[in-house]
């Protein structure tokens, strides 16, 4: 295997320097799996406090205030509680799938974090086929909550679980079709590339009106496929109880919580490296210090994340039949027509250089 | 260390497979032939086949599985188990795959390997420029005759899928 991984290069060059390679090697790998599951963990239980905060303001209440300075340690409380919680089941579920479908949703939002460039050196698996690999994992998360939905034996769980399916399956094609759409710009799938054709300036300048509209079609269909009002009917609380959940307590649950805020952060991301210019900064303002481009990385998906989290407290729920009509009759349609308008703005070099 | 996670993927696949005919609950052996699936792109992601390898996740792990659940969860409840064939349909099916394996195994074994020396990642330019060139070695051709088998099925599929004409007045609501 010969894949560029930047941060694991660094790493194995720094354990090689008093270890064997073959030692070195592994160390690296175990290094950078645990640096990007403390990276999962904080971010999970920071974008879930960060979605009760946005919360709170929008119902022009504080939010939680109690644990820690301004409420920052509400949710570490919360995961040491649903740790030394009981494991609860259903009596008549089946077992072994019940137990194992909250590791599916989890590892395959792990897997997508993975090929991230948070900045030009901190990347830990650069792969040439960088977007297509994540369409292709986000797929088989849905996986996980159809599994959970029929193990646990419960009419409500089963029906949330079919509900996400259909809304995955439906939603999947208009993020694929819309990221489709700017790679006509970039030429290439690898991100680490896609970020180095931005420094002409950001594809959604590029790419103006198609861009425009393909940004649009992403962040709907970003959120549906997360799951997340005004797109959750599978955990619609007035009708199905918890949805697929329903019946799951402690870590489990918890697993499933933290991987919905993850792909909230995970859809985020992928619209800041593909139409937001990924780390670089705005008009190159801090080009000579490259380890800022971190927090710029971070500060535009966490600008995209409140979109999304403000989305969640100004619509109301949609209804199946709807969401299905919103899906296959607008915005299927339109997609297509946006991608022969960008390829026509591409082939007659309409695009605006900086 | 290649050769480590090759024999761990070639283990969870063998094991997962054989897993997959045996359960006797037909979720769980559904679930056990997408290990197996996944195991197959994990050995493309080794051999650097990294389209391929993203290719079988999305088709397979995601498209073709996921279809395969739902029909299977619309049709199976929790607390049914298949039922034992007969003892001589067990026999005969066993036969078949013994002599499967075994005219496989003589192929593979019977066959000289040319060991590449050194691997390169073929990037989706590639494969791009090779499906749409029309020079010797392009694929111009089964490109297009794969597209228009694609249309018929998806017009098929609308066809089947919409049924007769809706002629009662009170379902025109839909």
């Amino acid at each position: 295997m010969n894949i560029s991984l930047n941060i694991t290069k660094t790493i194995t060059e720094l354990l090689s320097g008093f270890m064997p390679e073959s030692a070195a090697n592994i160390g690296a790998m175990v290094t950078i799996a645990l640096i990007y599951l403390a990276i999962f963990a904080v971010a999970g239980l920071y974008l879930v406090l960060l979605e009760r905060k946005v919360a709170a303001w929008f119902q022009l209440r504080l939010g939680p205030n109690r644990v820690g300075p301004w409420g920052l340690l509400q949710t570490m409380a919360d995961a040491l509680k649903l740790v030394s919680k009981e494991l609860t089941g259903t009596v008549k579920a089946d077992k072994f799938l019940y137990n194992l479908a909250p590791y599916f949703v989890i590892v395959s939002s792990l897997m997508a974090l993975s090929v991230f460039p948070f900045t030009q050196e901190f990347q830990a698996f650069d792969i040439n086929i960088g977007l297509f690999f994540l369409i292709a994992i986000s797929s088989i998360g849905v996986i996980g909550i159809l599994l959970g939905g029929w193990a646990s034996n419960n009419k409500f769980a089963l029906i949330g679980a079919m509900r996400s399916g259909v809304q995955t399956i439906s939603y999947e094609l208009s993020v694929g079709l819309s990221l489709l759409t700017m790679v006509l710009l970039t030429g290439t799938l690898q991100l680490s590339e896609i970020i180095e054709v931005q420094k002409n300036g950001w594809l959604i300048v590029q790419g103006h009106i198609p861009a425009v509209i393909a940004f649009m079609i992403y962040m709907i269909a970003g959120t549906a496929e997360t799951n997340r009002a005004p797109f959750d009917m599978v955990e619609a609380e007035s009708e199905l109880g918890a949805g697929f959940h329903t019946e799951y307590s402690g870590m489990k649950f918890a697993y499933f919580f933290l991987a919905e805020f993850i792909n909230m952060f995970i859809i985020a991301a992928i619209a800041t490296t593909v139409f937001f210019g990924g780390w670089l900064s705005p008009f190159g303002i801090t080009e000579s210090i490259p380890w800022l481009g971190v927090f710029w990385f971070i500060g535009k998906t966490f600008m995209l994340v409140f979109l999304m989290m403000w989305f969640r407290w100004t619509f109301p729920r949609l209804r199946v039949d709807q969401l299905l009509t919103l899906e296959w009759k607008y915005l299927l349609p339109l997609n297509l027509l946006n991608i022969v308008l960008m390829a026509l703005i591409v082939w007659l070099g309409f695009t605006i250089q900086l | 260390m290649e050769q480590i996670i090759f024999y761990i993927l070639a283990l969870i696949m063998i094991v997962f497979a054989i897993a997959s005919v045996t359960s006797k609950k037909m979720l769980r052996s559904v679930i056990y032939l997408l290990f197996t699936l996944c195991g197959i792109a994990g050995i493309y992601f080794l051999i650097d086949y990294n389209f391929l390898a993203a290719i079988q996740l999305t088709v397979y792990a995601g498209g073709i599985i996921v279809l395969i659940i739902f029909s299977v969860v619309l049709v199976h409840h929790i607390e049914m188990e298949l039922t034992l064939a007969k003892r001589s349909k067990q026999i005969l099916t066993g036969l078949a795959c013994l002599i499967g394996l075994g005219i496989f195994l003589t192929t593979i074994y019977g066959h000289q390997f040319n060991v590449v020396e050194n691997s390169v990642t073929t990037t989706t330019e590639d494969i791009g420029y090779g499906l749409l060139s029309y020079e010797t070695g392009g694929f111009i051709l089964p490109f297009e005759v794969i597209s228009v088998l694609l249309l018929a099925s998806m017009i098929g599929a609308i066809v089947i899928a919409k049924g007769k004409k809706l002629t009662d007045k009170n379902d025109t609501t839909l």
